[in-house]
């Protein structure tokens, strides 16, 4: 094993970093900038049963040290990420892919997860049930524990590969969740989810997102992320996936310190699609820097 | 798409709250008129896409408006600055459709990338009319540097201060014209899309996230499906737009 290697439910990563799930689509445009292969994995554009087009524009605004998406799980459907999507991604990329699913209710997780799980450049499924975006479905499900339970369960019945829940920060005790899910058969949980905000334009006096809202992600979340993967990697035993406003080489070892497994890189691809690249080349100097010999040794060195 | 530096060389005001700067550096993924750049600002997460409105050899012209502030901030920046781009954004406008007398219609800050476009339909031997709108004569800017191209130019303002007074559809009348390439506002867009019968190309914008089709922030519905502002656009075609209320 390498220096950056880890194991991620039983599938070994040539790295912790994951480009997350919205922020890379279905990788083969990135692959016009360089090698994806050089990536742990990525995480793709959550997938649901049928096409959507998402919310009305504006669907994104500037934050300090961040941005608000209210994107809306825009995504062409299962049966055309089987059809078109995947059969482009594996003309560029090698590795297993983290296939990301959502949905409006128990049935259609399980309809996407059953339909994507023959594909054999699936490894993981990632279970998105804390988008903030969407109305009926999406969040409403990682807010309560016996609905993320119900949803783990389904999931779970219908695949076996490994199964990691995304989690919203958007509740009084992520670890409340993270422990129903892992009790219903999760192999992992991955957060934080974007954190609900909004913004006004002033000079209109509306909101300026076409949704009202959205989800704030980038710098301006790390803070808060890495408590989050820290109090949760204390209370579950599956793997934790660490993001939020990560952006550069020290914020993943900072994530893995708190006791993420791997970690996920969203908003930093949107303002240079460069940045997953750029933070693993930059891993095993800052690894030299701070005396870290293998960052499978550093998961959970932070934590008392 | 490139990511590149570019260094600011000049910046200076051409209009009320209009800055004209040029940048030099490495500009080989500019290719087309109607494409952008997206500029990495000092304090300010997002990128700001800025349409291109000229390119000559290694130099850049970009046109801006000062709306918000990060323009604000750009509109302070200095000759010898340095600015990370993504260059070469965008599918620009294909200058082979516009038939003999192509007819250039831009609006405010919608002007710039027809001058690129104007530069290159007139090298082409195309006798080209073009069409700027404004709200007031402070605004006005370029008009000097479309005639100097040999462009034929009419000018509008809303409040009659300068050129004609009005929209730039009540100048249409008595030109003749066989191609319409247009950027501006989207009500400007589509009252000229009602107003005029011959295909055309028109450039539209939206709030981006990324300027490279990784977000999904600017997709906009077309007759051919959805379309990405920032990728598959920003310049639809006539046949393909779909209005939305």
């Amino acid at each position: 094993m390498g220096r950056l290697n880890v194991t991620l439910c039983g599938i070994e990563l040539d790295n912790p970093v994951i480009p997350a799930s919205g922020t890379f689509g279905f990788g083969y445009e990135f692959a016009e900038y360089y090698d994806i292969n050089q990536l742990g994995t990525f995480s793709f554009k959550g997938t649901t049963a049928q096409p959507r087009f998402g919310n009305v524009t504006p669907r994104i605004a500037e934050t300090p040290s961040g941005m608000l998406n209210a994107v809306g799980l825009q995504n062409p459907g299962v049966d055309r990420v089987l059809s078109e999507e995947l059969p482009k991604l594996k003309k560029v990329f090698s590795k297993p892919v983290m296939a990301n699913v959502s949905g409006f209710s128990v049935g259609e997780y399980v309809e996407v997860v059953e339909k994507l799980d023959a594909d054999p450049s699936i490894g993981w499924f990632e279970v998105n049930i804390s988008c903030p975006n969407v109305h009926g479905g999406g969040m409403s499900f990682g807010t309560d524990p016996k609905a993320a339970a119900e949803v783990t369960k389904a999931v779970r019945a219908a695949t076996k590969k490994p199964i990691i829940l995304k989690l919203s920060p958007n509740v009084a005790d992520i670890t409340a969740i993270a422990r129903a899910v892992e009790d219903a058969g999760a192999d992992g949980v991955s957060l934080i989810n974007t954190l609900l905000g909004m913004r006004i334009d002033i000079g209109r006096r509306k909101p300026l997102l076409g949704n009202i809202t959205g989800g704030l992600s980038g710098p301006a979340v790390f803070p808060v992320a890495l408590r989050m993967v820290y109090q949760t990697a204390k209370a579950v035993k599956i793997p934790v996936i660490g993001m939020g406003g990560v952006s550069r080489a020290e914020d993943v070892i900072e994530m893995m310190l708190a006791g993420a497994t791997a970690v996920e890189v969203g908003a930093a691809n949107l303002v240079d699609p460069y940045a997953c690249r750029d933070i693993i080349r930059d891993l095993p100097g800052v690894m030299d820097r701070y005396k870290i010999e293998n960052l499978q040794d550093i998961i959970g060195g932070a934590i008392k | 798409m490139k990511q590149t530096v570019l260094t600011v060389q000049t910046n200076e005001p051409i209009a009320k709250s209009v800055f004209k700067m040029t940048l030099t550096g490495d500009l080989s993924d500019v290719i087309r008129p109607g494409q952008f750049v997206n500029l990495k600002l000092d304090g300010f997460y997002l990128r700001r896409p800025i349409s291109v409105c000229d390119k000559v050899g290694n130099t850049l012209t970009l046109i801006y408006k000062t709306v918000g502030d990060g323009t604000r901030a750009l509109a302070r920046y200095e000759k010898g600055k340095e600015i990370d781009c993504l260059t070469g954004l965008g599918n620009g406008y294909d200058a082979a459709l516009s038939g003999d007398a192509p007819l250039l219609v831009g609006g405010g800050v919608g002007v710039p990338p027809l001058y690129w476009l104007a530069r290159t339909l007139i090298a082409k031997g195309k006798r080209v009319t073009v069409i700027l709108g404004f709200n007031t004569a402070d605004e006005v800017f370029f008009e000097n540097e479309f005639r100097a191209l040999g462009a034929n130019v009419v000018v509008t303002t809303v409040d009659g201060s300068r050129g004609t007074k009005g929209f730039v559809t009540d100048a249409l009348a008595g030109l003749d014209y066989t191609y319409v390439y247009t950027c501006g506002p989207e009500p400007m867009l589509r009252a000229l899309y009602r107003a005029t019968k011959v295909d055309g190309q028109y450039s539209f914008e939206r709030r981006m996230g990324c300027g490279f089709g990784a977000c999904m922030g600017c997709t906009c519905k077309t007759i051919t499906g959805n379309k990405r502002i920032c990728r598959e656009g920003p310049v639809l075609t006539r046949g393909e737009i779909v209005w939305e209320d």
